[in-house]
């Protein structure tokens, strides 16, 4: 039912593009019709493959990173009153600072390379995931609290049996906001400078007028974002799940 | 595990500057007393405070335990709401006071106490899983699985059917035979068979009333235990009055 409806609304998509084409009578190289994209995606599959691979690596590299930081900073700030009155004003502010005004200054630090792209994705990443884990960590039900301290329980062990597990399904909407988040950090990081990647090839095409692969490369990415999409939100599916104590 | 020590309570509690209520009376080491009294008069509240736990208010007043040392640290609290982690089985729910210590988990008095409550089979469950009575009564095997000298129950057996109760109510009396009880309850009937002491709450101060002459825990049939219902449900309705 759900994939017929899928397919479907891409039937849709391709129609009014189509139409589009058609009622507007737009040259190929301003808007190519859904068939000569299908052509040019078919021809440089290889090209497209091997940059999609680039860009693919980036990304989970910055969804890694930038999750392992922001819940270890999560964890940090509710380990840490003192960590947290201090720390806390300082991640707002930043979070005030664009992202995409560093990427330059990213691409000169950390070079042309995957490196200065997966600092951006996890840049872009580690507020959100840092903030939500840490919201979950803190707005967990007073009862468990008061309980665990008649019980005599230590501060560790309460974050590791009761704060933690109460917080995954805060987690996983934070990772569910990063699967959106880390795939424009990574190509806007290959926009501003890089040899290699989806955004390169965007690009390159776009300069050389090839608007029809310039096309292709938009429509892989965007498969990409929503397969990404829907495997972390399985994962946050599983979380919630876990938490709530309720199988699948 | 230490004796038991008697607990004197004295003080008032505000909301907002407005007394809620002006309380003093004294819990016997060794001995179980109930709490009755309409709700919303503080019956949790005094929980709360004995525990040592935030409360929406101000108390002025003492606690004091007879042995001198301080009542966190002896106490074991069943509240309101079963309190069960989601996350976790029953069995594990049952220990967790010992993960979240520290301690190595007792699985054995777990498991009896499991049997004895009547979940031997669902203790591989989560909480999500059960009814709400079986919850409740997980949550009281994990009250009684903590083993202290002072025990603060709030409500334990209100989800039951009343057959399992009147069998919880025995079950505890076994288990917490010496240590120093506070159970609150809306159930005479309850109070007459369990309590070595009864206390009533309003809002114009705690009245101690006669308990029956028989030792605890009566038989529900006893003459006594029906006596002691009938006249304190009559006290509760005219206080309601
Ligand atoms: N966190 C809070 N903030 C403000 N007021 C509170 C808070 N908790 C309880 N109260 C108030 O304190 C009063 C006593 O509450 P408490 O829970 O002790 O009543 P209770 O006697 O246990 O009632 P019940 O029999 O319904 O459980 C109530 O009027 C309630 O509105
Ligand atoms: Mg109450």
């Amino acid at each position: 039912m759900r994939k017929l409806d899928l397919l479907f609304a891409i039937l849709l998509m391709l129609c009014i593009w189509q139409a589009l084409v058609l009622i507007t009578g737009a040259p190929h190289f301003i808007l190519p019709s859904p068939w000569r994209v299908a052509k040019s995606a078919y021809f440089n599959r290889v090209l497209i493959g091997e940059n999609a691979l680039v860009t693919i690596t980036e990304i989970l590299l910055g969804l890694l990173l930038g999750t392992l930081f922001g819940v270890a900073t999560a964890l940090q700030l509710t380990l840490s009153k003192t960590a947290e009155r201090l720390m806390l004003p300082i991640l707002v502010f930043t979070q005030a600072v664009p992202v995409f005004a560093l990427a330059p200054l990213l691409t000169l630090w950390f070079g042309y390379g995957m490196g200065s792209k997966v600092v951006m994705a996890v840049l872009i990443i580690y507020f959100p995931v840092t903030s939500a884990f840490h919201d979950g960590l803190t707005r967990i039900d007073r009862g468990y609290l008061d309980l665990a301290k008649t019980m005599g329980g230590r501060q560790l062990q309460i974050l590791r049996h009761i704060r933690i597990p109460a917080a995954l399904p805060a987690l996983g909407s934070g990772l569910k906001l990063a699967a959106v988040y880390a795939p424009i950090g990574a190509v806007i990081g290959e926009w501003v400078g890089a040899s290699k990647g989806l955004g390169y090839l965007m690009l390159l095409a776009n300069g050389r007028v090839k608007t029809d692969l310039m096309f292709a490369c938009l429509i892989t990415l965007a498969c990409l974002t929503v397969i990404l999409h829907s495997l972390v939100g399985m994962l946050a599916k599983r979380l919630s799940n876990y938490a709530e104590g309720v199988e699948r | 595990m230490s004796p038991s020590p008697e607990i004197m309570f004295k003080g008032c509690f505000f909301i907002e500057n407005k007394q809620l209520f002006d309380a003093s009376f004294v819990m016997p080491a060794g001995q179980w007393t109930c709490l009755l009294g309409p709700s919303g008069v503080g019956k949790s509240t005094i929980l709360r405070l004995l525990l040592g736990l935030k409360t929406g208010g101000h108390f002025k007043g003492e606690i004091s335990t007879s042995d001198g040392q301080s009542i966190a640290g002896q106490i074991s609290y069943m509240a309101q709401s079963d309190l069960l982690l989601p996350w976790l089985s029953v069995v594990e729910n049952l220990m967790v006071g010992a993960s979240l210590r520290g301690d190595t988990h007792d699985e054995e008095r777990a498991m009896m106490l499991l049997d004895r409550v009547g979940l031997s089979d669902h203790g591989h469950k989560k909480p999500a899983a059960l009814s709400g009575g079986m919850r409740q009564r997980a949550a009281l095997a994990r009250t009684l699985m903590e083993d202290r000298p002072i025990v603060l129950l709030d409500e334990p057996f209100s989800a039951l059917d009343a057959g399992t109760r009147a069998d919880m109510q025995e079950l505890s009396a076994e288990l917490l035979t010496g240590k120093t009880v506070l159970l609150v309850t809306h159930d005479p009937a309850e109070a007459s068979r369990v309590a070595d002491q009864i206390l009533v709450m309003n809002k114009t101060g705690m009245v101690v009333w006669p308990a029956p002459e028989l030792p605890a825990i009566r038989a529900v049939d006893a003459p006594e235990t029906l006596l002691c219902q009938s006249k304190l449900l009559a006290h509760l309705r005219a206080l309601a009055a």
